[in-house]
């Protein structure tokens, strides 16, 4: 798929993130000067956007000072757009794939934020890359979870492992090592099941299997995916926050970009844990999932439907 | 649940009690960041707005900063303005009389529909009511499986056609409780995003040709901004009659439960705050408002505790009862009651009682500290349980050994314990009310945290060592008077 593809569907995907942004966009068309009230407006779009107080505050307030009582003009709009593009990451470079030997990722999440479905997509992004893809169930405890992912599987042509319900993920896990080991499988993708971050015991489970992936495989698991619901407000800094503390998160997959949702929380994220979002969930067909690309991100915020 | 927004708040109004005299400029400085605390915990910016300048205009007037305590005056009117926000609810679900009656959940992807349609049906069935689960949910791979499992776990039929269109289900679903004599249908429609004109019109087909009597909207805790907006869409699709709010006991600040209501004037009839299937309650706001403010949450409590001893049996009950009273508990015992503490959820426990919460440290969790003692129990033999005073230094190693902990602790538990049975023969002859105030004090005491100080008697030295000889002399003498 080529970089016009990409931009345009992110493009179709942001379309509703984008309605709530026009209003940003809709500042920069007004004339006069940068007063108190297009202060106000700006503040009230970036809280609604989800972007969280202290970001909202450190944007509005660089306006200020820059701005204030200047002319609306173009300048305003690049100013405002940098600093929104300097709050994100670098552009995702993707998985981290190893030269030799299985490439684990495991993705964690709370509980209904996309999950199955991401890695589905993830296990189709592999695939389209020519990489050989072992999925692991390791989510025994919601019911019919695995159903789910085997029927991903099926209509993907991928392999799976899987277990009873109830059984220890973390057998799952290491027969999943075992076999991608001895059948030489490019990628593993460990599924979990969701859980509350405020759960310690279940946060000690997913501990739990990420040990028993380093200790199967050299290095695993390689990347380490936390997947966000777009929809969620500022808890998702606190999701972030935890998962990362237990087990180490690479990266962040971005799900239901395409709702009405504007995942404005992963400006706080990236300020307060430098975790970058990786991937973009755009839309509920096997594709759409996208690389993350700040650039484009932004720029398609601001684009004028 | 609510503690960012707790502290927070709290904070902002501590600094309006302490003053006696209270100027506008005051005022308008908290109100600031009440202001700020409730946008962080994801309340809609411009119910924050309307709310901030409601609670405003009630405190500059001048009868309230004339008054005695304007402090508290000013408390008072945060109070009765958050109640106003959520409320008033009623938890009825109407029943109709000829048909079966018909609830239909709608919600966002991943906002546990399917879940709570099983937490429902529990609750309906507990109620005395027949419900029915039907599998709407035709779009995500697996999703009647997994609502087909959890009717097992509960044991409520479920209805189910594969493949079908989503309004022939619910139709058949209907037709067939009636065949069955079931008198509730709760029908678990797919997830959607809202902007899915296809889906909410499917929703919109159900809604015409099953005609249900309740339309519920379930809606995740931690949503964000969004909240407004998705209940605002299947309002107007709908016409909802309640909001269920999910995922309640997470640390989600519950910003979406302050907002709905306001929004879309579509009031929160339930909330979810498990991951068990009993984990449904009514939604009090009042009680919700008491718990923002500080003040924890009593009568919640006493409904919890009730419904908690009507799973275990009178007989055991009764046997506790006087086990108490003599003060003759023991480890087995002590044991037990954790379990039923284990029932309850220690953190909703200690969320409710007024002032425990600021008690915890903010790094130990009350949970582990439990299972820690559990492992010590469960380390020590049936005569250690029985008559704890045999434990000695090499018994307590192996208990120590056993559950993984230092002997040190199993000393400090040991002693700790000997207190509580003290206290508990004293609190068998009070009443509930006079219990719980005790439990209060206690708990500010720390008497329930495993190695807290105050019921620590420090050690006084005599300047003379004792050879284990003596020791074990005085543990014989110890045993003798026990006898």
């Amino acid at each position: 798929m080529g970089i016009r593809g990409f931009f345009s569907r992110l493009k179709q995907g942001l379309a509703r993130t984008r309605s709530v942004f026009t209003g940003i966009a809709q500042l920069f068309g007004l004339r006069g000067r940068v007063d108190q009230a297009f202060l106000d407006t700006l503040e009230r779009q970036l809280y609604l956007a989800d972007v969280g107080a202290d970001a909202t505050q450190e944007i509005v307030e660089s306006v200020r000072r820059a701005f204030l009582d200047k002319e609306i003009t173009g300048d305003v709009e690049s100013f405002v757009k940098a600093k929104l593009r300097d709050l994100l990451t670098g552009p995702s470079p993707g998985l981290n794939f190893q030269p030799s030997g299985p490439t684990v990722v495991m993705v964690a999440g709370v509980n209904g934020s996309g999950k199955t479905t991401s890695i589905a997509k993830l296990a189709k992004m592999c695939q389209d890359q020519g990489k050989k893809v072992l999925v692991a169930a390791c989510d025994t405890f919601r019911a019919a979870a695995v159903e789910q992912l085997t029927i991903w599987c099926q209509r993907l042509g991928c392999d799976i492992v899987k277990s009873q319900q109830g059984s220890d993920p973390a057998s799952v896990a290491h027969d999943a090592c075992e076999k991608a080991k001895a059948r030489g499988y490019d990628v593993v993708i460990v599924d979990t099941a969701g859980r509350l971050h405020t759960q310690t015991h279940l946060m000690r489970e997913l501990e739990k299997i990420r040990r028993v992936l380093s200790k199967q495989i050299e290095g695993a698991p390689h990347e380490t995916l936390l997947v966000i619901d777009a929809t969620t407000g500022q808890n998702a800094i606190q999701q972030a926050e935890l998962f990362s503390k237990s087990v180490q998160c690479t990266g962040i997959i971005l799900t239901k970009l395409d709702g009405t949702a504007k995942g404005g929380a992963i400006f706080a994220i990236k300020r307060r844990l430098n975790l970058p979002v990786k991937f973009v969930g755009v839309g509920e067909q096997i594709d759409d999932l996208e690389p993350f690309d700040p650039e484009t991100y932004v720029a398609a915020l601001f684009e004028t439907a | 649940m609510f503690e960012g927004i707790q502290r927070s708040l709290g904070e902002a109004l501590k600094k309006l009690r302490g003053r006696g005299r209270i100027t506008e400029a005051n005022i308008r400085e908290s109100m600031r960041e009440v202001r700020k605390a409730l946008l962080e915990a994801d309340v809609n910016f411009n119910v924050v707005n309307d709310f901030i300048q409601r609670v405003t205009e009630k405190s500059v007037g001048q009868e309230v900063l004339r008054s005695l305590d304007p402090s508290e005056q000013i408390v008072n009117i945060v109070y009765q303005e958050l109640i106003a926000l959520m409320g008033p609810v009623d938890h009825r679900i109407p029943l109709a009389k000829d048909r079966p009656t018909v609830i239909m959940l709608c919600g966002l992807q991943g906002s546990g529909k399917t879940t709570t349609a099983g937490k429902l049906a529990l609750m309906l069935r507990q109620q005395g009511r027949k419900p029915l689960l039907v599998a709407a949910d035709l779009q995500r791979p697996a999703a009647i499986d997994q609502l087909k499992i959890l009717g097992e776990q509960i044991h409520v039929p479920v209805y189910s056609e594969y493949p079908s269109d989503p309004v022939t289900v619910c139709r058949n679903g209907v037709a067939h409780a009636k065949k069955m004599l079931l008198d509730t249908v709760i029908l678990d429609t797919a997830g959607r995003l809202h902007i899915d004109d296809a889906l909410i019109d499917e929703l919109r087909r159900i809604d015409k040709q099953v005609r249900p009597d309740s339309v519920f909207f379930v809606c995740d805790a931690m949503t964000g901004q969004d909240a407004v907006n998705s209940a605002k869409a299947f309002n107007e699709a709908l016409d909802l009659n309640g909001v269920i709010l999910t995922k309640l006991d997470g640390d989600a600040r519950g910003g979406a439960a302050l907002s709905i209501k306001e929004v879309t004037k579509v009031p929160i009839k339930f909330i979810g705050v498990g991951e068990k299937l009993e984990a449904l309650e009514p939604f009090h706001p009042e009680r919700m408002a008491q718990r923002i403010i500080g003040q924890g949450d009593l009568m919640g409590l006493i409904e919890k505790v009730a419904q908690v001893q009507q799973q275990i049996s009178e007989e055991e009950l009764r046997a506790q009862q006087e086990k108490l009273k003599k003060g003759l508990i023991t480890l087995d015992d002590f044991r037990k009651q954790f379990e039923q503490i284990k029932k309850l959820g220690m953190k909703d426990l200690i969320q409710r009682l007024p002032g425990m919460d600021k008690m915890l440290p903010e790094n130990e969790d009350p949970e582990s500290a439990l299972r820690r003692i559990q492992g010590m129990i469960d380390s020590m033999t049936k005569e250690e349980r029985q008559n704890p005073d045999i434990i000695d230094l090499s018994r307590r190693r192996r208990i120590a050994a056993g559950s993984g902990v230092q002997p040190h602790e199993v000393k400090q538990f040991l002693a700790q314990f000997d207190q509580v049975r003290t206290l508990m023969k004293q609190m068998a002859s009070m009443s509930l009310w006079q219990r719980l105030k005790m439990m209060t004090g206690l708990g500010q005491a720390g008497a329930f945290l495993p190695g807290s100080p105050i019921l620590q008697k420090n050690k006084i030295g005599t300047g003379h060592r004792k050879s284990a000889k003596e020791r074990a002399e005085e543990r014989k003498k110890k045993k003798k008077k026990k006898r």
